[in-house]
């Protein structure tokens, strides 16, 4: 019985042994990283001006709906909370908190969190093999996220998101999105590339990459939740913009020189042959007069 | 039970030997690999500039003093606010805003070709760059004169066990000086840079080439100006359009 057991416990250690990978096929993530604000750093910050779509690959939806958005729809309890989405990571300033949390049985890694400093709440990426919900299941500003280590490289998907937006101005994605994102480290230095897919709003992916410093200042695990109040919109009304009527389409001209057509987006202002296309149209302000850092 | 403890080391040095000799780590030394032979991502090919960052900065020429987001010193932004386009234009040195540290931003494709077994190297489209990085023990020559792409030094980290989580990592020192942006934004000869180049593998299965672009220059700016740049892979040369430098456009 004695010899029975102990060839039983040798052949499951052997399996478990030879079938699981060490612990050097993933790397640690976790720690506080400081967002390096660089790129799209007026986007990000103050927010982008209410025409710039530039490098967003609309489809025709997406820019009809860019185009109606009215900024005071955010005081509708409905859309208070419409910009916390896991997309923020991406369009947003915040630095981020990720630590790791084990099962507590195995000690194995269940979840990777990414924690928020503000507006947006912690990313849960379940790395515990568990599937995705049915496509019934509620949506929500969180989503569900699932992660896979590709070697060194954490790939985690978001499903389940409510409509939210891509940038800050309007842009929107829809309950059908999915975002991929992709965490690559390099000593103190974190690079995330997020792609968002959505066939609702968009022709392409549209793929924004961020870059953090390791940091020994901690960022907050999570900020302050979105919370739904009365900012004074009355019941059954809708802030927007009819088509044609929003006021604000010029304002990439205005300040920059870029023509309008280029302002409004779509997937081919995202590669080099569209430069030709508004060269002759493109007037270079004289001076930078606002917003020039 | 002392049959029991050897077989449970047996199998203990045969896991760590599997996984060892899958990285390529451990175990007997392996013979010399070349750089191109140890590759553990494919680099190699076409691919063009996905613009969805920083667009006013790179599709346009940006207005004057509009320096957003970069972390210059005092001094950086004297330089930067006497830029002025038309001189750029007669001193026929048109190529100083397609440097190492910024070539990858302007929009255009690069061709990625191996050289020979241990030389990768880089065509740009626009401005008709080469840079050239060189693995192995090369060192820059040292006291030769500073060039627009400096001097790369190259190596491979991470990959293997079938994952494509590899990066090339460069290192460029000997850089000429040039603008990190078209509107006059400075970097100096002192500038070094350091470069990851990824590939991600896109939701619908194709590469996606993300370089993470970090520039120090102790003169010029305050901390390290970090940006990435990302590219699609093209199947051929069809959209190859090498066009000269422009400090006009």
């Amino acid at each position: 019985m004695e010899c029975s057991m102990t060839r039983r416990t040798m052949v499951a250690f052997a399996i478990f042994a030879l079938t699981t990978a060490p612990a050097f096929a993933e790397i640690d993530l976790s720690g506080s990283w400081q967002s390096i604000n660089h790129e799209d750093s007026l986007e990000r910050g103050g927010g982008p001006y209410p025409d710039d779509w530039t490098g967003v690959p609309f489809n025709e939806s997406g820019r009809a709906k860019a185009l109606s958005f009215s900024q005071s729809i955010i005081s509708m309890p409905e859309r208070t909370c419409w910009f916390q989405t896991q997309w923020h990571i991406a369009a947003g300033p915040f630095s981020l908190r990720m630590w790791a949390v084990p099962d507590p049985i195995t000690g194995k890694v269940q979840a990777w969190m990414v924690g928020a400093w503000e507006t947006r709440a912690p990313m849960t990426i379940w790395m515990d093999g568990r599937p995705h919900p049915s496509k019934n299941a509620p949506h929500d500003q969180t989503g569900f996220t699932t992660g896979a280590w590709n070697g060194n490289e954490l790939v985690a998907t978001t499903t389940h998101l409510k409509t939210g937006y891509i940038r800050r101005n309007g842009a929107a994605s829809s309950d059908q999105a999915t975002i991929t994102t992709h965490f690559r480290r390099h000593g103190d230095l974190l690079t995330l590339t997020l792609i968002m897919d959505d066939p609702v709003y968009l022709t392409e992916p549209y793929i924004l990459t961020r870059s953090y410093n390791l940091s020994t200042n901690p960022v907050a695990i999570g900020g302050p939740p979105c919370i739904v109040g009365d900012e004074g919109v009355e019941s059954g009304r809708v802030p927007h913009y009819l088509p044609g009527k929003n006021p604000f389409t010029a304002e990439m001209t205005k300040y920059y020189g870029i023509p309008s057509e280029a302002a409004m987006g779509g997937a081919e202002t995202m590669y080099p042959e569209y430069r030709e296309k508004i060269k002759a149209a493109f007037k270079r302000p004289e001076k930078c007069t606002i917003n020039c850092g | 039970m002392r049959k029991v403890s050897s077989f449970l080391i047996a199998v203990l040095a045969m896991h760590a030997t599997v996984f060892a000799q899958g990285r390529g780590r451990g175990g007997a030394p392996a013979p010399p690999q070349t750089a191109k032979a140890a590759a553990p991502i494919d680099l190699a090919g076409y691919w063009v500039s996905v613009v969805t960052e920083d667009w006013r900065y790179r599709m346009v020429m940006p207005t004057k003093g509009d320096y957003q987001g970069v972390p210059m010193t005092p001094e950086a932004r004297k330089i930067a606010d006497t830029w002025d386009p038309a001189k750029e234009e007669a001193s026929g040195d048109l190529c100083k805003a397609y440097g190492a540290p910024a070539i990858l931003r302007v929009p255009g494709r690069l061709h990625i070709t191996w050289q020979d077994d241990q030389t990768l190297r880089v065509d740009t489209d626009a401005g008709k760059q080469t840079r050239i990085f060189h693995f192995g023990n090369w060192s820059a020559p040292g006291g030769g004169p500073h060039t627009i792409q400096g001097d790369s030094v190259a190596a491979w980290e991470g990959g293997g066990r079938g994952a494509t989580d590899g990066a090339l990592k460069v290192t460029t020192t000997n850089l000429k000086a040039g603008f990190l942006r078209k509107n006059g934004v400075p970097y100096s000869d002192n500038a070094s840079l350091t470069e990851y180049y990824e590939l991600i593998t896109q939701p619908d299965g194709s590469p996606l080439l993300v370089v993470t672009i970090s520039t120090t220059d102790s003169m010029y700016l305050r901390q390290p100006f970090v940006i990435t740049s990302q590219f699609k892979k093209e199947a051929s040369d069809a959209k190859w359009h090498p066009a000269d430098c422009s400090a006009s456009w």
